[in-house]
């Protein structure tokens, strides 16, 4: 690498077509993990509601789970799923479980008691409360649960190009550190940190058009 | 099953016990790669939360640090350095992984230190001034003791993150753990891949108990018997990867 | 003293359709928890509350008025013993359903702070799957009841309210689906004292139009006496002390409970059964700020029951008294000479609170206002004073 420069600019535009493919499986494995990750969240936050024991179990999995560094947890699962897609996702997906149960959770207990007791006192079955009331104020905590669940997940997509994926770490790493080439560690690192800002603020503007009474304030008496 | 009796056979070859690829040689080679840059870390990020949260400058820095952290792969932390410190004539492996490992771990260490200081109540702040202590007496008896619990939990992230990360050091050329994994995948060796797997999972668990250990053993009773101590997610955990 | 049922008050009292409301009965009632002490959260309750009449449920902390309140709808369910709602035992209908057809109201109201607050109005008319058109109607015309301009209100969420305003919301989005009964708890008791008799008094003449059955509880014995057609006074054990009118419970209070609970100030309380409305009004002097001073010194002049003129904006509603003195000489009225005067009182305020506002006041006068807050007579100390000093007859406990 002596004499390299860091940032060979030729080199980008000569190999944008790879740059972008890679982008876009970076973002469709981001999208698999997350969309898995919050539909089993959704199920095992609703079960844990119903069945307060649960809660011990799970919470206490998805802890020892999270401590675990995510190169070994891709490789624990290899020998049963080979260096394949699956293999990736079911690894991602139960990171952003361990995030987005708790945040379900969260956001669901987020919900003032008054509101609570007024609905039961009025009338509506316990479905109804859920999906017309708590779940719509439970909004901001769960989307705040989605943002850091998908920054998250973008980073650890990075490490799933040793395991034969691609995505930006194939840029950062196959191309990059294993071939002694500067330039796309660097196109790599910064696209996976523009992906992730961009998907937190993308996420917060769906946030608050769907939120628009969060952001009401009293004017006067 | 097959997979498991492959598993048992390496584990039990002696030869796998022995000499620089031994599990004992990795597991050491992990931690030391792991000691390093965490106490430099700490000599640093600790000093420094210390002081934006006590006098309140660059309280906007220490907060926005680890959102900032959060973002950025871990991989590509590490393989930013590679090019610097090659281009440095430091070569490959370790000096690009220690500096890279230095750097994830400041950010947490930095806010918790500084979230901790900053719950400090005001008032007893103001009663220690009025007993007529040195600011550098309150940060020293008052503040950080009772910041404690959440200074320690902000070690505790940081601990872990390293030991996580570290195992990706050997996608630089470092030894560790990672090197079982690394290897394993390239030679297609299943078993060793995961034995180093589990163990690096170990590890990384171990490392959480410990600093839990740790967090509860070191906050003074007072403060403890308030039930205060030891919360159960630290502020801006990072993923281990 | 001002009768309760006073020809004023019993004409306040008859809804304009008659009752709406239905009989809610309680036939020995018992809540027991298990595992819980020996006494009981009610013990063997048994009253029953007419159509149309508020009941309100008076005792202190753990005499279970709230619990009793909760086994209409069924959020608490009895261990022996019936409620019935005209006749039909609450057990006998599946819960929900029960639930969208008994108003619900309490204390931090419980406004859906993701709804605006039409679509919080509408919510009990959307789950009995009413026609849209007449669920907006009828959010409307509610809306416009308590003094909230629809158009104005319709859009805004919770938190752009105030706390008044989110109270007045809470009361008519129980109202919306037309209930005939309806539970109250400390619907009042979040706001302070001064709104808190405004809503109350816009409470009861909302009572008056629709008369509805309304369970009240309230801690608050004051508050009791002044909205109550019944009141159960609950001791600890959730046993029944008393259950009568206002006016028996302080005229014969029927243990010492009763009469401690009651308080000592017992013929003061009386005041809080006689309204402003029992009281003659006294014409008020009207002025405005810039009108010539000869004017208002000859009407004042002309009516000779007080030194005070009253200054109002051009919405008549009062801003401060203007001594006589102040209107000498030629020249216009100016503003700034006046005196602001006491907490502004309307005709369902109780005697009681009158009395007190005009102890308060420099000028000895009450200025009495309506709905819109505009100037519609004044009341004196002297006034309170002679009906205080009628003679008392009595009354039979119905």
């Amino acid at each position: 690498m002596p004499d390299e420069p860091l940032i060979r600019f030729d080199w980008i535009v000569d190999n944008i077509g790879e740059i972008g493919r890679r982008l876009g499986e970076h973002l469709v494995m981001t999208v698999i993990a997350v969309l898995v990750g919050f539909v089993i969240s959704f199920a095992l936050a609703l079960l844990i509601r119903r069945y307060h024991a649960l809660a011990g179990p799970v919470l206490g999995v998805s802890g020892v789970l999270y401590t675990v560094p995510s190169l070994a947890l891709f490789a624990l699962v290899l020998p049963f799923t080979g260096l394949s897609l699956l293999s990736a996702e079911i690894a991602l997906v139960s990171y952003t479980v361990l995030i987005l149960v708790r945040n379900l959770l969260t956001g669901l207990d987020s919900v003032p008691p008054d509101v609570t007791e007024a609905a039961v006192g009025m009338g509506f079955t316990p479905s109804q409360r859920l999906w017309r009331i708590e779940l719509p104020i439970a909004l901001p905590v769960i989307v705040a649960g989605l943002r850091i669940a998908t920054v998250t997940t973008i980073g650890l997509v990075t490490v799933t190009s040793l395991i034969g994926q691609g995505g930006l770490g194939y840029l950062i790493v196959t191309i990059g550190i294993n071939q002694f080439f500067p330039t796309p560690i660097y196109v790599g690192a910064i696209l996976s940190v523009a992906l992730a800002i961009g998907a937190d603020i993308g996420l917060l503007r769906v946030q608050h058009a769907l939120t628009p009474w969060a952001r009401a304030r009293a004017s006067s008496g | 099953m097959e997979f498991v009796d492959s598993v048992a056979a390496w584990l039990l070859d002696p030869a796998h016990w022995a000499g620089p690829d031994g599990i004992p040689t990795r597991i050491g080679e992990h931690l030391l790669l792991s000691v390093g840059p965490l106490l430099a870390a700490v000599v640093v990020a600790l000093p420094l939360g210390l002081y934006i949260g006590h006098t309140g400058r660059g309280a906007f820095l220490a907060v926005n640090l680890s959102n900032i952290g959060r973002a950025l792969p871990s991989l590509g932390i590490l393989g930013i350095f590679l090019p610097i410190t090659a281009g440095l004539g430091l070569g490959f492996g370790v000096p690009p992984t220690v500096i890279a490992l230095f750097a994830l771990a400041i950010p947490p260490i930095v806010t918790n230190t500084f979230t901790g200081i900053r719950e400090v109540d005001p008032e007893l702040i103001e009663a220690g001034r009025g007993m007529g202590m040195r600011e550098r007496e309150l940060l020293a008896k008052v503040e950080l003791p009772l910041a404690m619990p959440i200074v320690l939990a902000g070690l505790r992230t940081s601990a872990v993150q390293v030991v996580a990360t570290a195992t990706l050091g050997a996608v630089l050329g470092t030894g560790g753990l990672g090197r079982y994994i690394i290897d394993g995948i390239k030679q297609q060796d299943d078993p060793r891949l995961f034995v180093g797997a589990v163990i690096v999972a170990l590890l990384a668990i171990a490392t959480e108990l410990a600093f839990a250990a740790l967090q509860r053993a070191a906050v003074s009773p007072g403060i403890r018997a308030s039930g205060r101590s030891a919360p159960a997610l630290a502020v801006d955990a990072r993923p281990p990867i | 003293m001002a009768r309760s049922n006073s020809p004023e008050r019993r004409l306040y009292h008859a809804g304009v359709n008659g009752a709406s409301g239905a009989v809610v009965a309680f036939e020995r009632v018992t809540k027991r928890y298990p595992g819980g002490s020996d006494q009981a959260a009610v013990n063997d309750l048994t009253f029953t509350i007419p159509a149309g009449q508020i009941c309100v449920l008076v005792g202190p902390s753990g005499s279970g008025k709230t619990t009793t309140m909760k086994m209409v709808n069924r959020l608490i369910e009895p261990t022996s013993g019936r409620v019935t709602i005209d006749g039909t035992d609450v057990m006998s209908l599946p819960a929900v359903e029960l639930r969208r057809k008994i108003g619900y109201v309490i204390q931090q109201v419980g406004l859906f702070p993701h709804l605006t607050v039409a679509e919080n109005v509408a919510v009990v008319p959307r789950l009995l799957r009413w026609k849209e058109q007449r669920t907006r109607d009828r959010v409307d015309e509610l809306l416009d009841l308590v003094g909230l301009d629809p158009a104005t209100y319709r859009a805004r969420y919770p938190a752009e309210l105030s706390g008044g305003e989110r109270q007045r919301v809470g009361v008519v989005r129980a109202m919306a689906a037309d209930p005939a009964v309806m539970l109250m708890d400390e619907p009042f008791g979040a706001v302070d004292p001064i709104r808190r008799d405004r809503l109350q008094n816009e409470f009861l003449r909302l009572q008056a139009k629709v008369r509805k059955t309304i369970v009240f509880v309230t801690h608050d014995v004051d508050e009791a006496i002044k909205m109550a057609d019944r009141i159960a006074i609950l001791q600890k054990g959730g046993i029944l002390a008393q259950y009568d009118t206002p006016d028996a419970i302080l005229a014969k209070p029927a243990s010492e409970f009763v009469e401690r609970f009651v308080g000592a100030d017992r013929g003061l309380k009386r005041l809080s059964l006689g309204r402003v409305q029992d009281l003659p009004l006294i014409e008020a002097v009207l002025v405005h700020a810039g009108e010539p001073r000869a004017e208002a010194r000859k009407r004042l002049e002309q009516q000779g029951a007080t030194r005070y003129a009253l200054l109002v904006d051009d919405r008549r509603r009062p801003l401060g008294w203007i001594d006589h003195r102040e209107l000498e000489g030629d020249g216009i009225v100016d503003p700034s000479v006046a005196t602001p005067g006491a907490p502004t009182l309307e005709r369902e305020s109780t005697l009681r609170d009158a009395l007190s506002a005009l102890l308060t006041s420099s000028v000895q006068l009450g200025a009495v206002v309506d709905e819109r807050d505009a100037v519609i007579g004044l009341i004196s100390v002297d006034g309170i004073g002679e009906v205080l000093r009628a003679p008392v007859a009595a009354e039979p406990a119905s």
